[in-house]
């Protein structure tokens, strides 16, 4: 073994295959770790700031603008925070629909993220273009998944990159009965490829890593949460949605221009890895049977094993939503329209709390009784792991340094860890005012 | 010959024109076997010196936009401004209507020198930009025909006529009549076939204005449905923003 060099520095500019703009900082002198940083460089866009004045109409439309990966899921949490302000109760058939939504938007991410950003690493190439050539199966099979996602998501709200279809309280057009007993079977006759997906990642070996940190999520009594629920950490906090800012502890650092979170710890992490390990007894069957052949147990304290959480998720959302539709099927779809007018003089405080891909997501907004939005608060996923990536950063560069890596292989491992948050760096960027006026 | 080399890079944007991109799936492929791909960030490691073609989606919101958007320029033959956010600076333009302090206050409080940005433009508003492919997001199947025409170094003519042509082929029932100011009438065409109102909704705008719009005539029909200029101007600010910047200038 090579010995461990007593310098060392490394800056890695503009990480890839990640969504957004991000570096990584490191500096060791004579064996000491001086800086360690992970530097957001995306450009600030006061998506907040850009609320206020908007009509509850619009506010979907806007911030689905955040993020093109997880337009979805800020559209399902903007409507969710409008919805409470407005004081709507949503139909079992709008919930049922939503949630298929949510879960094409989770299989979409998920896949997206482990088949073209993770997969390149563990063949040795830069991207997923030279893998068309050597493994075309894999790639054409991870074409037919994503596709398939968007196109579930094309059939109930539009199109994925941003959804068209949904608004408070429903829905502006409805799948006939016909076109959804046909997308059942479409996303049924994809059963094959999802197992596929398992085994490929069951022999993929993750890089050796291990370190606990608090653990956030929703907890919904009667399902494995994405749609709604209670925040809970995996060191006993718990609070209703109204109430996420007493988990949820917001701060400003120079070198990022998305904000920090932590609760108690110095950092919690949020994502596919903090829902197993929180809520991994409510997983469909089906996932319970993908996470034993990949090996993965809750609780699990290496970062790398998100990337193995988010096919474990992929499973357990392909699954639901069949059984979603089934159900949908069975009552058949009624012909429901959503409101048209703004409660009449209602003034409203909202908050819509959602587990998007990366983790969870708050849309918290204000509005006048006129149904302008006055005030608003978003509390991105990535925002929440900056502070854990920076923690697995101190822990993770002794052990490369230690096992005697050079300073390329150091830079790779430790892109390669960012990239297991599946970081959505512009996203992250909308940072948030903590106190309403 | 050498191959073509591409590059899609991102400013100030969401980067679900890039994903649009991914989401040509299977077509991408004969694509990829005509061009290499100098540069994508979002997808695959790697960079190089020149570009024949870049795909730049996202707004000027920065200084550092500004410096990034003129060191593409210098290095690429063919500027491809992608999406609503590159072309018409998209919905960050809403941001110039409210004090620039007041909105870095309102998001970063004290710490607001930490993040210094410029009123919102688009691509064009600082450099030579080539060819546009409107929408918020774009449409990936236009996405595929101008870098078809591009390939085979043909001219991509982009559709002139509003999103009721479309609209009226896909046999929608008009929003007006419903009573929903739909932007519909002044909007670029090009969407189909995610057109808005086929998925119940009205057309907000993302595609910009057509080059020559009937103003008169859409005045005419929000003023017979009663709608005030305030609300008409919100409507508009959602993606058109840069249009009343425009007019001002």
């Amino acid at each position: 073994m090579a010995k461990a060099s007593k310098t060392l520095d490394v800056r890695v500019d503009y990480v890839t295959r990640v969504e957004g703009h991000g570096n990584i900082v490191v500096r060791v002198e004579d064996g000491q770790l001086v800086e360690c940083k992970m530097e957001i460089t995306e450009s600030p866009r006061f998506f907040e700031a850009m609320l206020r004045g908007r009509s509850w109409k619009d506010a979907m439309f806007l911030t689905t603008r955040i993020c093109g990966i997880c337009a979805c899921g800020h559209g399902t949490a903007s409507l969710k925070a409008t919805e409470d302000a407005m004081g709507l109760r949503l139909s079992e058939q709008t919930l049922r629909l939503r949630k298929i939504v949510l879960h094409a938007e989770q299989l979409q991410s998920h896949w997206l993220h482990v088949y073209f950003l993770v997969a390149p690493d563990f063949f040795g190439v830069p991207s997923v273009i030279p893998l068309a050539a050597t493994h075309t199966d894999v790639v054409l099979r991870a074409m037919r998944l994503k596709r398939l996602a968007n196109y579930v998501c094309e059939c109930l709200v539009g199109r994925h990159v941003h959804p068209i279809s949904m608004v408070p309280g429903g829905y502006m057009k409805l799948p006939s009965v016909a076109a959804l007993r046909d997308l059942r079977k479409h996303v049924a006759d994809h059963e094959p490829d999802v197992w596929a997906t398992v085994d490929l990642f069951a022999g993929l070996k993750m890089p050796e890593f291990s370190r606990e940190t608090e653990y956030e999520s929703l907890r919904d009594p009667s399902e494995y949460a994405f749609y709604g629920g209670d925040l809970v950490t995996s060191d006993g906090a718990k609070a209703r949605p109204k109430d996420y800012q007493t988990i949820i502890h917001e701060s400003i650092v120079q070198h990022s221009s998305a904000k920090h979170v932590r609760n108690k710890r110095e950092s919690l992490m949020v994502g596919s890895l903090a829902r197993f390990n929180n809520n991994s007894k409510q997983l469909h069957p089906k996932a319970k049977e993908a996470a034993a052949k990949l090996g993965l147990a809750a609780p699990n304290f290496n970062t790398f094993h998100n990337n193995t959480a988010q096919v474990v998720e992929s499973v357990h959302c392909f699954y639901e939503t069949l059984r979603l539709m089934d159900e949908l099927l069975a009552g058949g779809i009624q012909d429901e329209k959503p409101p048209m007018q703004w409660p009449k003089g209602k003034k409203g405080w909202g908050v819509g709390l959602t587990e998007v891909p990366r983790g969870t997501l708050v849309h918290n907004y204000e509005y006048d009784e006129t149904g302008v939005v006055t005030g608003a608060n978003l509390v991105i996923p990535t925002n929440q792991n900056l502070a854990n990536i920076e923690a697995d950063f101190r822990a993770y560069v002794p052990q490369l340094m230690k096992e005697g890596r050079s300073r390329q292989e150091i830079a790779h491992a430790l892109e390669m860890l960012v990239r297991a948050y599946d970081p959505c760096i512009s996203c992250s960027t909308h940072l948030v005012r903590v106190e309403f006026k | 010959m050498a191959k073509p080399i591409l590059c899609i890079e991102s400013l100030s944007c969401c980067e679900g024109c890039g994903l649009q991109i991914l989401n040509c799936e299977t077509d991408l492929l004969p694509i990829f076997a005509k061009a290499d791909v100098g540069r994508f960030r979002e997808g695959s490691d790697g960079d190089v010196d020149h570009y024949t073609v870049a795909f730049v989606e996202g707004s000027i919101v920065t200084p550092h936009d500004l410096s990034r958007i003129q060191e593409l320029r210098a290095k690429t033959d063919i500027l491809v401004a992608l999406g609503a956010c590159a072309t018409i600076g998209g919905v960050n333009v809403i941001k110039n209507f409210q004090d620039p302090d007041d909105v870095a206050k309102y998001v970063y409080g004290d710490k607001r020198t930490w993040f210094p940005h410029i009123p919102a433009r688009p691509l064009k508003a600082e450099v030579k930009v080539d060819v546009e492919i409107h929408g918020c997001p774009i449409n990936p199947q236009e996405f595929l025909a101008v870098t078809k025409c591009l390939l085979m170094g043909k001219a991509y003519r982009q559709p002139n006529y509003p999103v009721c042509v479309p609209c009226k082929l896909a046999d929608n029932v008009c929003l007006w009549h419903k009573g929903v100011p739909c932007l519909g009438v002044v909007t670029r065409a090009g969407c189909e076939p995610y057109l808005c109102p086929s998925a119940g909704h009205k057309c907000i705008g993302c595609r910009g204005l057509v080059d020559k719009p009937n103003t008169q005539a859409a005045k005419d029909v929000m003023a017979e449905f009663g709608l005030t200029v305030e609300d008409v101007l919100r409507e508009f600010r959602l993606f058109q923003g840069i249009y009343d910047e425009v007019s001002k200038a």
